[in-house]
């Protein structure tokens, strides 16, 4: 389903927004104090990538996208969940 | 515009505006973990909101059920994912942040 001029341009807002906020949070990643945080900036970019990207593939009518997104939020999560399990003692974080 | 227009453009509004509270605390929250709170809560539901709005742009198509199952995915995984590294960051020895010392 094509999306009307109107519409097309709310949700390429939106995207741009998203991708914005994602610079942003790079700040969080330069100073951080800690490692951990640091790697939640970074998995906040990972969830605002994931949201420009199923935001891109309805304005621009590319269901294909939403592929792609779903393998990256799942690489993210699993990015996550790796950096902090290798950060303490085996096992015990979940 | 058609009611479904509407909806869309309230959602995604809600959807970005929830996103830019998430981006606020985490820039200007004093520690880490008051800043995984802000993307664990924050963050998660302006993620789904603008999903919500991504699926009701697809109308009927498969590429609905891929949008509500990034949405329920997310919103599983993303406060996990935070709870993972401030559980991690507790046990390295990361003290909170308090008020105590600064009166």
């Amino acid at each position: 389903m094509a999306v009307s001029g109107f519409l097309q341009t709310v949700l390429l807002g939106a995207a741009v927004l998203f991708v914005g906020f994602a610079i942003v949070l790079a700040y969080r990643i330069v100073a951080g104090p800690t490692m951990q945080d640091r790697v939640i900036a970074v998995n906040g970019i990972g969830t605002n990538a994931v949201v420009v990207l199923a935001l891109l593939a309805a304005a621009l009518d590319q269901p294909g996208f939403l592929d792609v997104a779903l393998v990256y939020g799942l690489l993210n999560f699993l990015m996550s969940i790796a950096i902090s399990k290798f950060t303490v003692e085996r096992g015990g974080v979940i | 515009m058609t009611i479904t227009e509407v909806l869309i453009v309230a959602l995604v509004a809600a959807g970005t505006f929830f996103g830019f509270v998430a981006v606020v605390g985490i820039i200007r929250l004093p520690d880490l973990y008051t800043r995984a709170h802000a993307t664990s809560k924050s963050d998660t539901l302006g993620i789904v909101l603008t999903l919500g709005g991504v699926a009701l742009v697809f109308g009927a198509d498969i590429a609905v059920a891929k949008t509500v199952l990034l949405a329920a995915f997310l919103f599983v995984t993303n406060p996990t994912a935070a709870h993972a590294i401030t559980r991690a960051a507790y046990d390295q020895g990361i003290a909170p942040w308090t008020t105590e010392g600064e009166e």
